[in-house]
């Protein structure tokens, strides 16, 4: 069972729908009372870091949440402004992080004309590392949807797990203990996001 | 490498799926379930769902088919028609569906773009605009709901609606809708170095070589219905989308 966090700044629907059809169980929780006995959590998000800090701060969340990531270290699963929030702060805002991860969240900085901000579309990447989540099944040719305009810069080069190419070589996805993030979307991203989801429902 | 954005469009009315050929002449196609279903199995980059019936009969969106469509779709998905309100598009996105179109409402409202904007982040909006060339050949903005253009000039709207913030532009050739005359080209130059934020471009592609060219000319994404659901010159229903090799003919600039 995934307890799927939902404060107003992520799509909700379509993450469960994933969970479906990975074969697994979710439950969409709505206040901070619903994952006190989460076993594992998928913090999704889309938007501004501030807005996504302040939804966190003024439901209730952070505290509990901080409880699960960090002392109860059950498994978390942070996806595109969810994987930034774990950061300690992001040049998109003035609030920090949740300071889970050593990482900034930085804006892609590009002369204009050259690529585009969002980066926006599907995109290849590369396997820096195998874990439970990303393991050595997954196929070369691995593609996932990409919205966004800023990016986690992480302090450790260990934790980076997925990297893509957009200009720069960019960190899309971290595994650091029980906490994971991914910039792209995986429960829009066909075979290769549903794989990603089945992992972490069975693996964890 | 970052793919080029290829997306089907798949015109609905009420709870099945239409083609038109210059915005009249619907034809049926399906049911947009076992559609996109197929469009599933073929891996689709993205898709956009649009119910050009809704405005004109001025009712809601069609939710629980949008809820169906939405459990089936592992792709990012946007839909647009009959959208007048922020808490349609708060339902809509929590139904999982990633991006709301917004075209007639816009042209009649002039704060609703900005306000969806503001409440649901750029990403979230495309605005579109249906063009349609007037008797001295200019381009105007057509009005699906009215049937007729609304004598607003093209460079106006756009300007007004990027204002807005909106995250995407959705333009529709309304004169060659369906009908394989190839995209415009240089309307798509002109209007794609009018604007940063990414242009999609739908409108008369006959197949993957007018794609290829509408991306090299600047268009950040091309859509199409016809050459997607249709095969042969009496266009039986055939559902198509670009396989691998496909993928390397089209050039893309970032």
């Amino acid at each position: 069972m995934i307890s799927i966090v939902n404060c107003n700044i992520g799509n909700v629907g379509s993450v469960a729908n994933m969970i479906k059809k990975a074969g697994g169980e979710s439950t969409i929780c709505n206040s901070p009372d619903e994952i006190i006995n989460a076993e594992k959590i998928i913090l999704p998000g889309v938007g501004a870091f501030d807005i996504g800090m302040k939804k966190l701060a003024e439901g209730g969340w952070i505290e509990v949440l901080n409880t699960k990531a960090t002392i109860e270290k059950v498994p978390i699963l942070g996806i595109c402004l969810g994987m930034q929030l774990m950061a300690n702060s992001s040049e998109e805002g003035r609030l920090p992080g949740l300071r889970w991860v050593p990482a900034e969240t930085v804006k892609f900085d590009f002369d204009k004309n050259s690529y585009k901000v969002p980066h926006m579309g599907w995109n290849n990447i590369s396997i820096k590392k195998f874990t439970k989540l990303i393991d050595p099944s997954f196929a070369d040719d691995l593609r996932y949807y990409f919205v966004h305009a800023y990016y986690m810069k992480m302090q450790e080069q260990r934790d980076e797990l997925l990297s893509c190419d957009y200009g720069i070589d960019f960190t899309c996805g971290f595994e650091k203990e029980n906490l994971m993030g991914v910039q792209f979307h995986p429960e829009k991203s066909h075979k290769y996001g549903l794989h990603l989801i089945k992992n972490f429902l069975e693996k964890y | 490498m970052l793919r080029p954005r290829i997306i089907p469009t798949l015109l609905m009315e009420q709870d099945y799926l239409v083609k038109t050929v210059k915005f009249k002449y619907d034809k049926y196609i399906g049911d947009p379930i076992s559609t996109l279903r197929l469009f599933n199995e073929k891996e689709v980059d993205e898709i956009v769902f649009l119910d050009i019936s809704a405005s004109k009969r001025n009712v809601e969106p069609n939710y629980d088919l949008l809820k169906d469509l939405a459990s089936e779709c592992f792709m990012p998905m946007s839909y647009g028609g009959g959208v007048t309100s922020l808490q349609q598009i708060e339902r809509i996105l929590s139904i999982g569906i990633e991006k709301i179109v917004i075209n007639n409402y816009a042209i009649q409202n002039k704060k609703f773009l900005k306000q969806a904007v503001e409440n649901f982040g750029s990403t979230t909006i495309i605005g579109a605009v249906d063009i349609k060339r007037n008797f001295f050949n200019k381009i105007e903005v057509f009005s699906h709901t009215s049937n007729k253009n609304t004598g607003i000039k093209v460079a106006d709207h756009l300007a007004r609606i990027l204002d807005d913030g909106v995250g995407e532009v959705f333009i529709n050739d309304v004169d060659r809708d369906g009908t394989y005359a190839g995209y415009d080209i240089n309307l798509i130059k002109k209007l794609s170095e009018s604007m940063e934020v990414p242009m999609i471009i739908c409108g008369g592609a006959s197949g993957y070589e007018d794609l290829s060219r509408a991306l090299a000319a600047g268009a950040s994404a091309v859509a199409a219905g016809s050459i997607f659901i249709f095969n042969g010159p009496h266009r039986a229903v055939l559902i198509t989308y670009p396989g691998k090799e496909d993928f390397k003919l089209f050039a893309r600039k970032a």
